[in-house]
Parts: structure tokens; sequence; C-alpha cells
């Protein structure tokens, strides 16, 4: 559905994209997560036409964004994280002008303009000035515009950008109605969070590099590496210690004597820690509780993005 | 068969440009800058007694002045309709997305010069009724004021595509506008510079026929104020023909130097409208 090879973009001496492979199935929404300058916009301006990479391709159902970038122009829906509208058109005489301008029939726009309304809520404002409308409200019409040709790929670039909760919200509705009639959605914040519960599949992008791509969970458990484990005791504390710094995937223990807690960080897997965790039962250690610190997305985020900035 | 040729920039332009409260402001002075000159020009010549005659001559005279006049005003003003044609849509950040959507550069570039170019035929025809007060007293043939009003269409056209090409090839309109204002300078005040130079030049004793009287004519069949008078007086052309040795009317190779322009302007402007991919049409 949409393959991405090997795309690098440079500015000078400033590598913006490297070798970026991606690989997305139809009908999926892909979050696209990375801080400023990560080298979101690039990737998402070269699937939209407007700027061919240095090296590399795309395809969108198949056609090449460099060698084909008509037919791709079709095949896709683009919302810019930052776009203008024109002062004196109406509502319906915006949607009229883009849609004209993919080559649709004047008796197909006038059907179409209304449903496309509906499906962003400004039905009410249709006769209104396009300049008059607010932020959330441009936003879903330029929304509504990329809908228009109906695309089978929508590229949106930071939607969400500048909205208050109530307009993310509703964007946020849309955007799951839209999945729904199996458009396959490609979005982009540097907010992990705002992604988190609306995408099936989520890539970190950092100085142009994809360093991870999966689902949701998967995501977190990769750029996490390793968890945080709280452990409860009724006595003992420093036999569950010295117990707990035998084993080579813990490190960072601290001891919370006041409250018998013992805190460390696990690197092991699921099944390595079960070993452990009957190793302590068959030497009777008085462990009665244990639970897993729960990371935000946020958090991770912060890691990953403190780790770009050190570079 | 309308939808073949339905151009959408070309409709959406002119929907805008009819809207804004500039474009009738600036028909406004420019019907009032005619007005002013017809009305100055008829007083000096009934002397401010409001009666008196009209010659033929004199009705000629104000022709010849008022064409003149009207093609600098067309000058003055096309660079401005023209030169924010792309760099404005950049400007306003609606450019990205009219990128994106299936319209060839080619219509999208059309498209803009079209719209401006209608708006500066309209001016043209609002001012026919001024103009065609010299018919009331004589002196001018309707084919002359044809051929003119041709001509005009031919600069703008010209000057209006060597503004959407800076407009397309420059981030900015300011210096879009500035660029072809340069242009508009080049041609019209410094080809006439160059022209006094070779004819003094030829002057000083060059025979005809040579390079520099070639330069001399060419200097002058590029200059819109000079094709404006060998088309109001003839015998302009003639003399100029005399002091050349090139017998090829003006208005030809004004025509072929302007259409040349107008191929070479536009062609930039289509190839550069999408600079940032390498294949594009």
């Amino acid at each position: 559905m949409i393959e991405i090879r090997d795309l690098t973009k440079r500015y000078g001496s400033f590598t913006a994209l490297d070798h970026l492979n991606l690989s997305l199935e139809e009908g999926i929404v892909f979050g696209f997560v990375g801080a400023n300058g990560a080298g979101k916009s690039t990737t998402f301006s070269i699937l939209a036409t407007l700027l061919s990479p240095t090296s590399g391709d795309a395809l969108i159902n198949g056609k090449s964004v460099v060698k084909e970038p008509k037919e791709v122009r079709k095949q896709i829906g683009y919302m810019p994280d930052f776009f203008g509208v024109y002062d004196q058109l109406k509502v319906d005489e915006y949607l009229d002008f883009y849609g004209a301008s993919y080559g649709i029939q004047l008796a197909e726009r006038q059907v179409l303009i209304p449903q496309l309304l509906e499906l962003v809520n400004l039905t009410n404002k249709r006769y209104d000035y396009v300049d008059l409308l607010s932020r959330g409200m441009k936003q879903r019409l330029c929304l509504a515009r990329a809908l228009i040709h109906d695309p089978k790929v929508l590229i949106l670039d930071e939607p969400a950008s500048g909205l208050d909760p109530r307009a993310r919200v509703e964007m946020r509705d849309i955007l799951r109605n839209l999945k729904t009639m199996g458009k396959t959605i490609l979005i982009s914040s540097h907010i992990l969070p705002e992604l988190a519960e609306m995408c099936d599949e989520i890539g970190v992008i950092d100085n142009g590099k994809l360093i991870a791509h999966g689902n949701v969970a998967a995501i977190q458990a990769q750029l996490q590496g390793e968890k945080r484990i709280v452990m409860k005791v009724t006595d003992r504390i420093n036999e569950v210690r010295a117990f707990l710094e035998e084993d080579p995937h813990i490190s960072s223990i601290d001891v919370i004597d006041n409250r018998l807690e013992i805190a460390f960080n696990y690197r092991g897997t699921d099944a390595e820690q079960v070993a452990l965790l009957k190793k302590a039962v068959l030497i009777d250690l008085p462990i009665y509780a244990l639970s897993e610190e729960e990371k935000d997305l946020e958090d991770v985020f912060m890691a990953i993005t403190k780790g770009a900035d050190s570079q | 068969m309308m939808e073949r040729f339905y151009n959408p920039v070309f409709v959406k332009e002119l929907k805008l440009r009819f809207r804004s409260f500039k474009s009738f402001s600036g028909l406004m002075f420019y019907l009032a800058v005619l007005c002013i000159f017809i009305a100055g020009f008829l007083l000096l010549t009934t002397e401010f007694t409001g009666k008196g005659f009209f010659r033929p001559e004199t009705s000629f005279m104000m022709f010849a002045v008022l064409t003149i006049l009207q093609m600098a005003l067309v000058l003055f003003i096309t660079p401005s309709l023209t030169a924010g044609a792309i760099s404005s849509e950049r400007e306003k950040q609606t450019l990205n997305i009219l990128l994106t959507t299936t319209q060839s550069s080619t219509q999208i570039v059309i498209g803009k010069l079209l719209s401006s170019v209608s708006f500066l035929v309209l001016m043209l025809v609002a001012g026919l009724p001024l103009y065609s007060l010299v018919f009331l007293f004589g002196g001018v043939s309707p084919s002359q004021l044809v051929s003119i009003f041709l001509f005009y269409l031919v600069t703008v056209v010209a000057i209006g595509s060597i503004g959407v090409m800076f407009s397309t090839i420059t981030k900015r309109t300011i210096v879009a506008m500035i660029a072809t204002y340069g242009s508009i300078i080049f041609l019209g005040g410094i080809t006439a510079f160059f022209f006094f130079l070779t004819m003094a030049f030829h002057q000083m004793g060059n025979a005809v026929g040579t390079s520099t009287s070639f330069m001399t004519y060419f200097w002058a069949s590029i200059n819109p104020g000079a094709l404006m008078l060998t088309l109001i007086s003839p015998e302009m052309g003639n003399a100029l023909a005399e002091l050349s040795g090139v017998e090829l009317p003006v208005w030809i190779t004004y025509l072929i130097a302007y259409v040349l322009i107008i191929v070479l302007c536009l062609t930039i402007a289509i190839k550069k409208l999408r600079a940032n991919m390498k294949s594009n049409r």
C-alpha cells in the first residue's frame, strides 16, 4: 500500500532523512512521532509530491512519487502543518475550487460538498466566509478539502496542533469515522500520547532515522528497554535485597525502608521474571506483592527526544 | 464542453479579484486619470471658454497623447496585478495545497495570467468610452484604434508573463514586483536610451545598413512607446526605416519579440512552479 524505500533527503550537508524504510498496510492509521525537526514533515512533503527525495523512492498504491507524481496526487489527500485559506471565499466555494482542481465535474461537486461538510460538522457554516471560521473549523475544512477527490490515503501533518481540547476531540472523532470508511491515514505529531489512542501503528523518527515501528504497546516496550518493578515485603528486606543483587538482569535497586518496599530496574524477559519469582518463593522470601511501575508515553517520548538533543 | 476549458484557478482568481475593494479603487483611479487628462485637454484647447472649435489635428493630437498615456498606465498597473500571482499564494501558505491537486503547472500558471490579463482588458474596455470622444471630433481611423488595442493586449500579456515568471522564481512578492518594474524600465526606458545613443552614433557618420543602424532599429522596435508612435503616425515608421535601412515594419518585430518574451517567461514559470520536484509538467 505505502512503501518507503531508502528515502533520503539532504539539504547541503544537513541530512533531514536518512535511508528511511517503512511499509504500511492498507486501512491502518499510522502515527508518525518525533521531535520538531526530526524529519516528519520532510517525509510527508515527499509523499505529497511537494519535495523530491535526494535518493530512494516511495510508492503509494504502487505509484512512485518520483516518477508518477500526478498519479500519486490522485491517491492522496494532504493536509500540511501550516496552511492558509483564501480570505474572500465562502466555505462552499472553497471546496468547490479544490473539487474543480481535481477535475471533479460541477454536478458531482454539488452533491459532494454538503456531504463533506456534514462529515466535518460544518454544515451550518456553508455560506460563511472562510476567514471568519475558528482555527479548529479551518482545520476541519482543510480536512474536508483533502477528502474531496475521495483519496485512499490521507496524509495529515500535525492535524491537532494549535487546537483546544474540544476541537482536538472533534478532530479525533472525525478521523475515527474516516478509518471506518477504509482510508489509510498517516498522522504526524510531536506528542506521542495524542496519537497512542487512535493509531494502529506508530513509527518513531529521530534525526531522520526510523528508530522504532510497531503497535503502541510494542513500541513502548522497545523504547523502554527495561521496566521498573516495585516489590513489597513483610520483613527481612536486606535479605531480599541481597537476593536481587545476585540477578544479572537487575540494576538500580532502591530500598524504601519505612514502607518495606524495594524498587529495581529489570531487563530480562517475562519468562526470566517468572523464574526469578519461583526462586524467591522456593527460598521462602516474604514477598506479598509485585507491581510494574507504569511509565507513561510522555516519559518515553521525553527519553527519546532527550537522546536526540544530546547528540 | 464548458468543463473542458474550465480553469479552476482562473475562476477562483476572478472571484477573489472582484470581491476586493482594491480592484474597484484601481479601476476608479485609472478612469479618473484618463478623465482628468481629457477634461484638461478640452479645456486648454477651448481656452476655458467652453466655446470654440476643435480641429481634427487637435483631436489627433489628443488621441496620440491619450494612447501613450494609456500605455504608460498599463505598464504601471500590470506588475502590481501579476507579480503576486504565485508568490502571494506562497506567502499565504496556500500554494502547497494547490500543488498537491491534480492541476498541471501549465493550468495553474495560465489561470493566474489570464485572470490578471482579463482584469486589465476590463480596464481598457472601461476606458473606451473616453477614447471614443476622439471619434466625435474625427482625425483617427477605427482600424488604427483596433490595432492599438491589439498591441496593448500583446504588451499586457508579455508584461504579465514577466510578472508571473518572477513571482514563481522569487520567494517574495515584493522582490517579484521590483524585478518586474525593473524589466519595464528596461523595455520602456533603457531601450529608448539605447535608441538615442545608437542614433547619435549613426549620425556621427556611419552608413545606412551597418550594425549600428540595425541596433537603432532593434532598440526602437522593442520599445512600447516607439511602437505606439509608429502606429499612431506611420510617417514615424517610415523615418525610422530610412534612418536604419531596415524596411520591416516595427510592429512585426515588436510582435515577434514580445511573443518570444511571453513563451520564454511562461515556460520558465511552468518549469519552476514545482521546482522542488524533479519531474513536473
